[in-house]
C-alpha cells in the first residue's frame, strides 16, 4: 500500500511539472481521454459490460456545456457539472434499457441507441450539425480565475481527472465494487446470492456515462468546441480501442492506453503517414489482440508478478 | 533586498523593450505559414496537397526569405472535422508560433479555425472554402477570403438562367452547412430575379445512391435542377440524374464545379453545363505559365482553391515585406491597402471585411469533340466583375 501511495505521489508531480515541458493543450486532451476511458473500464473492466455507444455520453456532455457557456454565460464548474448531469441521465434512461439484455446484444443495444442521438445531434438546430458549437468561452472558474489561460486550465482539468480517477477507485474498491466483480466474474452466482444484479449493472453504468460525460465537458471547454466527432460510434471504438491496449480491468489501464493512442494520433496527424492513421491504429489492435490480450499495464503486472511476485 | 528589486525592475524593462523591438520586426525570427486541408477524404482534390505545393512555389517565387528572414511551411490534415482542425491549429499557434494559416476547405472547420485565430490575433487565409459567413456573420478583422464563396456562385450561374426564363428551381442538397448556405444564397437570388423554388431535398454527404432525390427532382416539374453540393456527391448526382433522362428534359445546374471533378465526369453527360469559377488554367499567357509549373510539379492541372492559395501566400508576403513586420495588424492593413496583381487576381482588392473582390469566370464545360486534350475542360462564356458577383460588404463587417 505503501509503494502505491508513493506511485500516486510520483505521478502527481510529475503531472504537476509537465505542462512546462510538454504543450498544455495536448496534455489536457491526453486528460480527457484518460478519464473517458477510465470511465469506460469501470464498465468493461470491473462489471465485463461492453457498452458500445460510450460516445454519446462524451459528446452529450460536451453539448451540454457547450451550449450552456455560450448563451448562458455560466461559469466553467457549473457549465461541466450541468453536463456532467446531463450524461448521467441520458446514461440512466439507455442503461435502463440496456441492462436488460446480456453479452453481444448489450453491445448492439448500446450502439443503437447512441446512433439515434447521434443522428439526433445531426439534425437538432441547437447543436449546429457538421459545424458543432464554436467558440465556447472558456471563462472564469468560480468567477475568480482566468481560464484562457492555458497553465490555469491544465490545472483545472488536472483537478477533474484526479477527482474522476479517485471515485472510480472508490467505486471498485467499495463493497459495491466487490459486487460487480462479483457479477462480472458469475453472474448466476451473483444472483443466486440474493443480489438485483440488475440493478448493480445500472448503477454502474449511470456512474460511469456520468464520468464519460464529466470528461466530454471538459473536453469542450478546453477546445472550446462541441462537435460530431465526440458522438460518433468511431469515437466509441476508440475508447474500447484505449482500454484494451492499456489494460482492461487494471487502474492504470486506461490512462496508459490514453496516452499511447493519443500520441500515436498525435505524432502521425502532420506527417506523411497522416492518411494511414487508421490503418496503423488498426493493426496495432490486432496484434494487441494476437499477442498480448492484458494490455501494457496487465502484461506489465503479469512480468512483474512472475519475478519478483 | 533593495538591489535585487531594481535589477529585477531593470531585467523587466529589457524584457519588455526586447518584446517592444520585436514587434517591429519578424516574431522569431521566422515567417511561418501553416497549410491546414484535407488530405485524404473527399476534398483532398480540390485543395489538399496541392494548396501546400502552391503555398511552395509561392515561396520559392518570392525568394524564400523576407525582411532578410527565413520562410516556414509546416501543414496538416484536418480531416474534414473542425475539432481536429481547431486543435492543430491552436498548437500551432501556442506551440511552434505559425504567424499565418492558409487552405482552410470545409466550411465547418474554417468557422471554428477562425474563430481560435481571431481570438490569437493571427491571419486566416481562406481559399477553399465556400461559406459566404467568414465575411458576414462571421467576419473578424483576421480573416481574408480568397478565391470564391457562394455568393459569387449564386450570382454567376443561377441568376443569369433565371433571367432568360427557367424561372421554377428544385434543389438536391447537401445536408450539412456549406450545402444549406449554398441553397439559401440561391434561393434568394432567384426570388430577387423573379423566379420561385418549388421543392428541395436534402441528400446527406457521401451519399452514393441519388436515384430517390433525383426521382423527386423530376415529379417536381421543375425548369431547373440545381444541384448544391460539391465534390463526388456532385458527381454521383449527375450522374444519376443522367441515366434517369433528367438531364434530356430539364437543365440541371452544378452549382461548385471544380475542375477535377469536370474532368472526372463523362463529356456526353457534362457537356454545355455552365459553372462558375474564380480560376481556369487554359485562360491566357499568365494562367498558362503558372498552371504549366504546377502540374509539372504535382501532376494534375490546378484547380481554382490551388491558385489562390499561390496568390494569397504571394500577397501576403509582399504585405509583410511592405509593412516591415509580421505583426497581424500591420500586415492586414497592408494586404488591403494594397491590391493583389497577378495571374489569378484580376480587377482584384482586398475589402475592408475580408472578402478578396476579383473577377470571376462563367464557364460551360465542352463536349468530347472540341476537346483537344484531357485538360481542356472548359469554354470561357464570360467574365463577372468582382463588384457584381459578390455580396456587398455589411456594415458591422467594415474594419478599417
Amino acid at each position: 500500500m505503501i509503494k502505491m501511495n508513493k506511485l500516486y505521489l510520483f505521478l502527481i508531480v510529475i503531472a504537476l511539472v509537465a505542462p512546462s515541458i510538454v504543450y498544455p493543450v495536448f496534455l489536457m486532451k491526453l486528460l480527457c481521454f484518460a478519464l473517458f476511458a477510465c470511465a469506460f473500464n469501470l464498465l468493461l473492466g470491473f462489471v465485463g459490460l461492453l457498452s458500445f455507444g460510450h460516445a454519446v455520453f462524451l459528446g452529450t456532455g460536451g453539448y451540454i456545456t457547450g451550449y450552456l457557456m455560450l448563451h448562458t454565460g455560466l461559469t466553467p464548474e457549473l457549465g461541466i457539472l450541468a453536463g456532467t448531469l446531463g450524461a448521467g441521465l441520458l446514461g440512466a434512461v439507455y442503461g435502463k434499457l440496456a441492462v436488460k439484455r446480456e453479452g453481444i446484444y448489450f453491445a448492439m443495444v448500446t450502439l443503437a441507441l447512441a446512433q439515434l442521438a447521434f443522428f439526433f445531434y445531426l439534425q437538432a438546430p441547437f447543436t449546429g450539425g457538421e459545424d458543432g458549437l464554436q467558440g465556447v468561452p472558456r471563462g472564469e472558474l468560480f468567477g475568480l480565475i482566468d481560464l484562457n489561460d492555458n497553465f490555469a486550465m491544465y490545472y483545472f482539468v488536472l483537478a477533474i481527472f484526479i477527482f474522476g480517477f479517485w471515485l472510480v477507485q472508490r467505486t471498485v474498491h467499495s463493497p459495491f465494487g466487490q459486487i460487480l466483480k462479483a457479477i462480472r466474474e458469475n453472474e448466476p452466482r451473483a444472483v443466486s446470492l440474493g443480489y438485483n444484479v440488475n440493478d448493480y449493472k445500472w448503477v454502474a453504468f449511470i456512474i460511469s456515462s456520468a464520468l464519460a460525460g464529466l470528461a466530454g465537458s471538459t473536453k469542450t471547454l478546453v477546445f472550446q468546441l462541441a462537435s460530431l466527432t465526440d458522438v460518433h460510434w468511431h469515437m466509441s471504438g476508440e475508447v474500447v480501442l484505449m482500454t484494451l491496449l492499456g489494460g482492461m480491468g487494471t487502474i492504470f489501464g486506461p490512462l496508459v492506453g490514453a496516452g499511447v493512442v493519443i500520441s500515436i494520433q498525435n505524432m502521425l496527424s502532420g506527417g506523411e503517414l497522416g492518411n494511414y492513421i487508421h490503418i496503423i491504429m488498426g493493426i496495432i489492435f490486432i496484434v494487441c489482440v494476437l499477442a498480448f490480450r492484458s494490455g501494457i499495464v496487465g502484461e506489465f503486472q503479469k512480468l512483474v508478478k512472475k519475478n519478483f511476485g | 533586498m533593495k538591489a535585487m528589486k531594481k535589477t529585477l525592475l531593470a531585467v523587466a524593462m529589457s524584457v519588455a523593450a526586447a518584446t517592444g523591438v520585436q514587434a517591429e520586426g519578424i516574431s522569431n525570427d521566422v515567417v511561418k505559414i501553416g497549410v491546414l486541408a484535407d488530405m485524404g477524404g473527399v476534398y483532398a482534390d480540390i485543395c489538399g496537397q496541392g494548396c501546400v505545393t502552391a503555398v511552395e512555389m509561392a515561396v520559392e517565387d518570392f525568394g524564400g526569405t523576407v525582411l532578410g528572414k527565413p520562410i516556414e511551411i509546416v501543414s496538416a490534415d484536418d480531416q474534414n472535422k473542425p475539432d481536429v482542425g481547431s486543435a492543430k491549429v491552436r498548437q500551432w499557434i501556442e506551440d511552434e508560433n505559425v504567424d499565418v494559416v492558409t487552405g482552410l476547405v470545409a466550411s465547418s472547420v474554417t468557422g471554428a479555425v477562425t474563430k481560435v485565430l481571431t481570438d490569437a490575433k493571427k491571419i486566416a487565409l481562406i481559399s477553399a472554402s465556400a461559406s459566404n459567413a467568414f465575411t458576414t456573420k462571421a467576419c473578424s478583422p483576421y480573416n481574408a477570403h480568397w478565391t470564391y464563396n457562394v455568393a459569387a456562385l449564386a450570382n454567376g450561374t443561377v441568376k443569369p438562367m433565371v433571367e432568360s426564363g427557367k424561372k421554377k428551381w428544385f434543389f438536391i442538397t447537401a445536408d450539412y452547412a456549406f450545402g444549406h448556405a449554398l441553397e439559401g444564397i440561391a434561393t434568394k437570388v432567384i426570388e430577387s430575379s423573379g423566379g420561385e423554388v418549388v421543392g428541395a431535398v436534402r441528400a446527406p454527404l457521401g451519399t452514393t445512391d441519388f436515384s430517390s432525390y433525383v426521382l423527386q427532382a423530376q415529379a417536381s416539374g421543375a425548369d431547373v435542377v440545381g444541384l448544391a453540393n460539391a465534390g463526388t456527391d456532385f458527381v454521383n448526382s449527375l450522374k444519376t440524374a443522367a441515366e434517369f433522362g433528367l438531364t434530356e428534359t430539364t437543365d440541371v445546374a452544378g452549382l461548385l464545379v471544380f475542375t477535377p471533378n469536370a474532368q472526372a465526369l463523362d463529356p456526353a453527360i457534362a457537356a454545355g453545363m455552365k459553372a462558375t469559377t474564380g480560376f481556369y488554367w487554359d485562360m491566357d499567357d499568365q494562367t498558362r505559365e503558372w498552371s504549366a509549373r504546377f502540374k509539372a510539379r504535382h501532376g494534375s492541372i490546378p484547380a481554382m482553391p490551388h491558385a489562390g492559395a499561390y496568390s494569397m501566400t504571394m500577397h501576403y508576403l509582399n504585405a509583410v515585406k511592405a509593412a516591415g513586420t509580421d505583426e497581424s495588424d500591420a500586415v492586414m492593413k497592408q494586404m488591403k491597402a494594397s491590391k493583389p496583381d497577378d495571374f489569378f487576381a484580376r480587377n482584384a482588392y482586398l475589402r475592408n471585411d475580408g472578402r478578396m473582390v476579383h473577377d470571376m469566370l462563367l464557364v460551360s464545360i465542352k463536349d468530347a469533340a472540341s476537346r483537344q486534350s484531357a485538360d481542356d475542360i472548359y469554354n470561357i462564356e464570360a467574365t463577372i466583375p468582382g463588384d457584381v458577383a459578390f455580396n456587398p460588404m455589411l456594415p458591422e463587417c467594415d474594419f478599417k
